[in-house]
């Protein structure tokens, strides 16, 4: 019984849900929210990975999710993207509800996915597969901004796309997005199995689109790299959101949240 | 020697039909994830047209090498719209069995129509005897049939290769999903993908049917080689499916000529020593867990 006023609580007023939200780099209550997911559960078949999730990220912001392996992170991003449809629960962006969007329609409304496998096709040129996404918005960067930016996919333009290191994978990945002028971008470990160096990269890529006013929802295990990055945190746990940190309180915390999540 | 020219030519115009075929094969399993066991009985409905063109309508060989690929694109298209795509969502095995059930169909459909004793086509004029090359006599239409499904086959890779078409059907190919999510409506692409599927078996139909038997029956043992051919190509490789249709009618011929007792099973010994040195096919890319 008191499980079932907890639920309807978390679905009719987020409100009581944001109070143990973080003052510092937090979203006044005015503040426009691109993504907006809430109440949000997720099953693969019979198993609930995801319960009564609330995020949300605006415009400029760094938004991540950190957890343990299983801890429903991937499956979250996911279901933004409209990849996993066993869902509950609703998600809005710029106010509009997403629900009976395919994913397709998804990324043409300004979602950018990033995948943890960078999914680079190998049968498309480097250029090709920064090509391939139509262009959604007026931001996008233009193809030579793109290779300003990323010399090395200039260089390596016409060689099949995963011939590239994987970090450069990771480059194109993120380029193919930005090329594209997506509004949000959902990034899945993007500095997993990299180069402390190239992780630094990364960093400057996101701050660098950040600035643009970009959203970014980062799923990181990496919990320094997060710290670098992002405004504020989100700790997943078994499926459900466990705290909700501003940056300077995540940071205070990071011996403790490395032993939380075992590393 | 000059024999053993010939029997080379008889083997590409021959894998020319089976390249033809299993690049249909490969595009609608790259793009839509089906099995299309009818591809052998749209095969055989692509030669039977082309008889039934000539023989009702006098519609010639030329004109039936336009007409008959795009009567079997709309055929195509009413098969995705109307059955293939409502199964989509279901285990592939549905697919699977839906086509098994429709070739069934067809065929039997065919001998009602048309009995099982085979209608008449010749070479057309122009095709027909035989050039001397030298000490060598090589027969015209073969020549014929297999530097057309050479052109065929380029055609289609330069389209798949050089245009954004090509590029969308080689991203979902590859990654369905993931296509999607970076905006590409995939299921736009699927109807088209597949009726073209259709027309190429269709247009190998009617290449081959000068020189076949044409009957109902045609298109069971070719979907059967089919499947090797693909096996052998490397399951969702275009570029495989192309050189293992050549590379299979080239085996099947030569093991006619000078096997005759195990030409039905050379084919298959040459896909069970690729599966076992390279599991994936020749142009098939390994599986990453």
């Amino acid at each position: 019984m008191s499980d079932d006023t907890t639920a309807t609580t978390t679905t009719e007023q987020p409100a009581p849900d944001r109070a143990g939200a973080p003052e510092a780099g937090s979203p006044g209550p005015g503040a426009a929210r691109m993504l907006e997911v809430s109440g949000l559960s997720a099953w693969y078949g019979e198993a609930r990975v995801l319960t009564e999730v609330s995020i949300d990220v605006a415009p400029g912001e760094v938004v991540t999710l950190v957890g343990r392996n299983g801890a429903g992170k991937t499956t979250l991003l996911r279901s933004v993207m409209g990849l996993h449809r066993q869902i509950e629960g609703t998600m809005t962006l710029d106010g509009a509800d997403l629900a009976k969007r395919s994913a397709d329609a998804r990324a043409r409304a300004g979602i950018g996915w990033v995948p943890d496998d960078r999914g680079i096709y190998a049968s498309l040129t480097v250029a090709e597969n920064l090509l391939l996404p139509p262009v959604v918005h007026a931001d996008a960067w233009p193809l030579e901004r793109v290779y300003e930016f990323f010399p090395v996919l200039h260089e390596r333009r016409d060689f099949p796309g995963t011939k590239l290191s994987g970090g450069e994978q990771q480059m194109l990945a993120m380029a193919r997005v930005l090329r594209m002028g997506s509004r949000l971008l959902l990034l899945d470990e993007p500095s997993e199995g990299l180069a402390p160096v190239i992780v630094q990269r990364i960093g400057e890529i996101i701050r660098e689109i950040k600035g643009q006013g970009v959203a970014v929802l980062l799923v990181e295990q990496n919990v320094t790299f997060a710290s670098t990055v992002a405004d504020r945190h989100y700790l997943l746990a078994q499926g459900k959101v466990v705290e909700h940190l501003g940056n300077e309180d995540f940071r205070a915390r990071e011996g403790e949240l490395l032993t939380y999540l075992g590393m | 020697m000059s024999e053993f020219i010939q029997y080379t030519l008889q083997g590409l115009a021959a894998g020319g039909f089976y390249a033809l075929s299993a690049l249909g094969l490969a595009v609608i399993f790259g793009v839509l994830g089906v099995v299309n066991f009818s591809h052998g009985a749209c095969y055989m409905l692509g030669a039977v047209l082309s008889a039934v063109l000539l023989a009702e309508l006098n519609v010639g060989f030329w004109a039936a090498l336009v007409i008959v690929p795009i009567l079997m694109f709309g055929f195509g298209v009413l098969m995705e719209r109307l059955l293939v795509r409502w199964l989509l969502e279901l285990d592939p095995l549905y697919n699977f069995l839906l086509t098994f059930g429709l070739t069934l169909v067809i065929v039997e459909a065919v001998k009602q129509r048309y009995g099982v004793s085979g209608l008449p086509y010749q070479v057309p004029a122009g095709l027909g005897g035989q050039v001397s090359v030298g000490s060598v006599n090589l027969s015209v239409y073969a020549i014929f049939a297999c530097l057309f499904s050479v052109v065929v086959c380029v055609a289609v890779g330069l389209l798949l290769t050089k245009t954004r078409i090509g590029m969308i059907v080689r991203a979902a190919t590859e990654a369905p999903d993931r296509t999607r999510a970076l905006g590409i409506n995939v299921g736009l692409w699927v109807t088209p993908v597949f009726g073209f599927g259709i027309a190429l078996a269709g247009l190998a139909g009617v290449l081959a049917a000068p020189t076949r038997a044409i009957t109902a029956e045609m298109g069971s043992n070719f979907i059967i080689i089919l499947f090797a051919v693909v096996v052998i190509g490397g399951l969702g490789s275009i570029l495989g499916a192309v050189v293992a249709g050549f590379l299979v009618g080239l085996v099947e011929a030569y093991g006619i000529a000078y096997a005759p007792t195990y030409a039905q099973i050379v084919i298959f010994v040459l896909m069970a020593i690729v599966v076992l040195v390279r599991p994936s096919g020749l142009f098939g890319r390994e599986e990453v867990a």
